[in-house]
């Protein structure tokens, strides 16, 4: 065999690898390993590249190789749990950007070479990369709070829009025609804008389903990068990326219970949400508000309990603390389970992980359609850090921007006691109804130390 | 393989099939952790910014590969050992068993 027959085969290994991978990563008993026979593919795939003939100045790409894992890795191993999802928004939109940079150099390396499906192939993985790369900087900017998580909508933002697309439809043009890199250089600008802008009109709570959204994104623009290296490991991998994104954003804007175009395109279709005027007014609406002394005996002498963790949760870094409680209530023989939103956290999945890492027994977390028939006969429910996913605004308000996404029932149980550090609105910005329930008590606080005071108060009852 | 655009289309056709079959079937646990590993593979494109890095005929060209390299390379590193501390909280638990 030739040395290149070598290398073709060594990159269908590594795409066997990938397959393998994600495979694994979509079964819990599998998963783990699954990421590392992905992780071995990847650098398989790294050291035969360097064995490609004509290669030179390898110490420069070793020097690359070398700063990228050096950022990286420390990136990885110190982000708190809370904050993965930015930190997958990061990596995704980095991607992103790499895939535009390698068309955008290719194409300038062999300009009036390659032929009009060449060119086609540049302008779609500059484009979607761009894309993803600026999208994915506003979705970190949003998650990590660095900008309000609400819907942000330019004046004239369809004006702007509508151009946007006029420009890159002409830039693109122009580039086919002419094969000219001044073009594709400007239609890159074009998008790195359009980037932006898709992402800016998407409210809080909706920001996980473009984050995956994007990753399927990127997947694209590394196929469209090997097509144009004629490289058939960037289209094979690139394109399962694609593919196996969009079927999971899918599934997961259907956990949601949102069309996913009425997520893109909801802002943008301007459509009025409800929420920020009840917002000013809720500050004049009296909640009650508990000791913890009450709320100790209240769940001390319950049947049953059931636990709806939030994102405040883990921000509190109370994960230990609650499961702590939540043992002493069961030794007190109190029925105790977690009710468990498919979006609870910032992703979909993102609370399972958070709470597994407080080593919660597994049967105690239960998912939303297998608990919600238990609410009516549930004594006491306790909302530590949640807000939107039991807002019943979401059933009963259809101006508001998290209508029709299923949620937890927890308005049918006896009582309902919210922990929270304010009446600040949850993520997606709406007020929620049921912290003025009769039967909901508040306790204002950390939670973390709320719930070391509630265990100081079960065991004193 | 071929490397007709045919060729290349077939490849695309297949591994869109691939792509959908491969996880059709997946609980929402798990949707954060796919998502992670999926964005760790399609930092592959670290296979192309070398290329292009490495046969890069122009200081401009040699510019971009570079700093494609290192953006590939905090893909792929970073999305693949953010993953794997995610699943290690998954890891090894056995129900009601004593806890760390």
């Amino acid at each position: 065999m030739t040395r290149l027959n070598l290398i073709e085969l060594g990159y269908l290994v590594a795409a066997l690898c990938f397959i393998a991978a994600l495979k694994g990563l979509s079964s819990p008993r599998t998963a783990r390993y699954g990421n590392l026979v992905g992780a071995a593919g990847m650098v398989l795939a790294v050291l035969i590249t360097f064995a490609v003939p004509g290669m030179r100045r390898m110490p420069l790409i070793i020097g690359g190789l070398v700063l990228g894992a050096g950022g990286a890795v420390p990136a990885a191993r110190m982000v708190k749990m809370t904050a993965i999802p930015q930190m997958v928004a990061m990596f995704n939109g980095v991607g992103g950007g790499a895939a535009a940079l390698v068309s955008l150099a290719e194409f300038s390396r062999r300009s009036n070479h390659g032929g009009a499906g060449t060119t086609l192939a540049v302008l779609f993985s500059v484009l979607v990369g761009a894309v993803s790369f600026t999208g994915s900087a506003v979705t970190f900017a949003k998650l990590q709070e660095l900008m309000t998580g609400r819907p942000v909508v330019v004046p004239g933002q369809r004006a702007v829009n509508l151009g946007l697309g006029a420009a890159i439809l002409g830039l693109a043009v122009w580039a086919l025609a002419a094969h000219s890199l001044v073009a594709v250089v400007l239609l890159t600008l074009a998008a790195l804008a359009a980037g932006a802008f898709l992402v800016l009109p998407v409210g809080g709570a909706d920001v996980p389903v473009v984050i995956s959204l994007l990753n399927s994104f990127t997947g694209l623009a590394v196929a469209a990068s090997g097509a144009v290296l004629r490289n058939t490991l960037l289209i094979v991998a690139g394109t399962l990326v694609g593919a196996s994104g969009t079927l999971l954003t899918r599934l997961m804007s259907q956990a949601m219970g949102r069309p996913l175009l009425s997520i893109v395109f909801g802002a943008i279709g301007a459509t009025s949400t409800a929420g920020s005027t009840e917002e000013l007014q809720a500050g004049d609406r009296a909640v009650r508000r508990g000791t913890v002394e009450d709320i100790a005996v209240l769940l001390a002498y319950s049947r049953s309990v059931i636990v709806v963790p939030g994102y405040g949760l883990a921000v509190a870094q109370a994960q230990h603390t609650i499961r702590e409680l939540a043992d002493l209530l069961e030794r007190r023989g109190v029925r105790v389970s977690y009710a468990i939103h498919p979006v609870a956290g910032r992703m979909p999945g993102h609370m399972n992980v958070l709470l597994a890492e407080a080593n919660v027994p597994y049967e105690q977390l239960r998912e939303m359609d297998d608990i919600n028939p238990a609410f009516p006969t549930t004594d006491a429910v306790l909302v530590v850090g949640a807000n939107d996913v039991v807002n019943p605004a979401a059933r009963t308000s259809p101006g508001s921007p998290i209508y029709g996404m299923p949620i937890l029932d927890v308005d049918a149980a006896q009582h309902i006691v919210f922990l929270k550090r304010s009446m600040r609105p949850g993520f997606a910005g709406i007020d929620n109804e049921l912290l003025y329930d009769p039967k909901t008590t508040m306790l204002f606080g950390d939670a973390k130390d709320t719930l070391t005071a509630l265990i100081a108060a079960v065991k004193a009852s | 393989m071929t490397e007709t655009t045919l060729g290349l289309l077939t490849i695309f056709a297949l591994s869109v099939v691939v792509g959908f079959e491969v996880i059709s079937k997946v609980s929402s646990t798990l949707h954060t952790p796919l998502m992670s590993g999926a964005n760790a593979i399609h930092g592959v494109i670290l296979v192309g910014s070398m290329l292009v890095l490495g046969t890069a005929t122009s200081g401009a060209q040699i510019a971009l590969g570079f700093v494609a390299v290192v953006l590939a390379t905090l893909n792929a590193v970073g999305g693949f050992v953010v993953t794997d501390r995610m699943l290690e909280m998954f890891k090894g638990r056995s129900p009601r068993g004593p806890r760390p």
